[in-house]
């Protein structure tokens, strides 16, 4: 990124500290997320860093700690638009395992296979197996429940949970959960969740403190993007109801194969790229199918998302990075103050 | 052409009546043989069934042609009919045997819809 590039987004940072959202500097900053641009939040408010500085932020705190967020590998998948996927799922684990500082777990936001074959679903396992982070925690996604409404995805990714494949966990006083929008889908909708798992997600927030920091995590964007392509979760506003009084609250999903980011009140919304093949942005073609980019722009457009937790100020820090570095981004030296 | 039509205008009127008549009535016996084994295609392509209301007569078989690089399903939202998952270029077909209205849909991608009507 070049020294401009960097006062700009400074420039509007500033901006961001100053006025809590302004809507035109974030989107500036939006356009910067998938070369290395750092998200804080911090009790709602957003500040932001460069990738470089987040990354020799490591160590600290004892109770600081990482995690990276993989989706929609579609193992299986051999179109033109990634004829090895197996591979790039591949370059993102090495990616994983390169990080100065391991992460405590991954978290895949779904489509792990494309057509629910146990071959497909093997072969992935095959290569998580070889992440640094041992702890893999899975949400389904639509391609992962093709053929016995999701029983083989149960057994395999998700013992121990509830319905459909829903459950939550802490880590150190972050509160996770991992939700299913992908079952039982109505004909003319988008994702859903269900009376049922809503109802459980509702028990499961109550009684915890409104300052514990709260991770939500699904496949389909828990936010609507684009309902023409379906984009989006029909009775996602309910669920976000139920996390409306917690002071940091971030989504995390997968689906659309892009970064996407948003942040309202107190909840953040982002979704990460695919390691698998990339889709256009909402509208800009006749459909959300795969997209193909040149061979050597194909790295540039896959990526995983590594997500930093600090405790001194209940902040997580959010780093999308592409498979192969354009280099700029992750080395450049940052710029402004740096946030905390 | 001139031949033929002299051909025709030579013959006795009854006979040419009688021609007239028959013509319809093959004409009728080989649309029932169509019918009963029409068929109509519906195409999956960019994420939308094409066409999206295909009309089609009683005992017609339909077939879903999935040309998309994503796998796509072709379900009745009233359970009269359910495809397996079709990868590309599988096809799914299905043969209506009562006249009735049958909206179907993706279950993977719930926003594509489709309707078929046999009449």
């Amino acid at each position: 990124m070049t020294d401009q590039n960097k006062d700009l987004i400074d420039q509007k940072l500033q901006d961001l500290n100053n006025d809590g959202i302004d809507r035109r500097g974030f989107l500036k900053c939006m356009a910067w997320a998938g070369t290395g641009l750092v998200w804080t939040m911090s009790g709602g408010i957003p500040s932001s860093r460069t990738f470089a500085k987040t990354a020799h932020r490591s160590g600290g705190n004892g109770g600081d700690f990482t995690f990276v967020q993989i989706s929609d590998s579609h193992i299986g998948f051999n179109k033109p638009a990634n004829p090895d996927v197996t591979a790039t799922l591949q370059t993102a684990i090495n990616k994983i395992n390169a990080m100065p500082q391991k992460p405590d777990f991954i978290i895949h936001t779904g489509d792990l296979s494309q057509l629910s074959k146990p071959s497909e679903f093997d072969t992935l396992d095959q290569v998580l197996k070889g992440a640094s982070a041992k702890q893999i925690y899975f949400v389904p996604g639509e391609h992962d429940m093709l053929t016995d409404n999701g029983e083989q995805y149960l057994q395999r990714y998700g013992k121990g949970t509830k319905g459909t494949g829903w459950y939550s966990f802490d880590q150190k006083g972050v509160h996770f959960v991992g939700l299913v929008n992908v079952a039982n889908l109505k004909a003319g909708g988008m994702g859903s969740l269900g009376h049922e798992q809503l109802e459980w997600l509702e028990d499961d927030l109550k009684g915890r403190s409104a300052s514990t920091p709260i991770v939500l995590f699904a496949h389909i964007p828990l936010w609507t993007i684009y309902p023409d392509w379906g984009w989006g979760t029909d009775d996602s506003e309910q669920a976000l109801s139920y996390v409306k009084r917690f002071g940091s609250v971030t989504v995390l999903n997968g689906h659309i194969h892009q970064i996407m980011q948003k942040v309202e009140g107190k909840v953040s919304f982002h979704t990460a790229m695919s390691t698998a093949f990339p889709q256009p942005a909402p509208g800009t073609a006749p459909s959300a199918g795969p997209m193909k980019v040149p061979a050597d722009q194909l790295q540039r457009v896959l990526g995983i998302t590594d997500v930093n937790y600090r405790v001194s100020g209940r902040s997580l820090a959010i780093v999308d990075s592409p498979l192969g570095d354009s280099g700029s981004s992750a080395s450049g030296n940052g710029g402004g103050s740096g946030g905390r | 052409m001139t031949k033929k039509t002299l051909w025709m205008a030579s013959l006795p009127a009854p006979v040419l009546i009688a021609m007239m008549l028959l013509l319809p009535g093959s004409r009728s016996l080989a649309a029932n043989d169509q019918r009963s084994a029409a068929s109509a295609a519906v195409n999956i392509d960019n994420f939308v069934f094409g066409p999206q209301t295909i009309t089609v007569p009683v005992g017609a078989t339909v077939t879903w042609t999935n040309k998309d690089d994503i796998p796509h399903t072709s379900v009745s939202t009233e359970g009269v009919f359910k495809s397996k998952v079709l990868d590309t270029d599988e096809k799914f077909s299905y043969t209506f045997t009562k006249a009735g209205t049958y909206p179907y849909y993706c279950t993977i991608h719930p926003k594509m819809t489709g309707k078929v009507v046999v009449q």
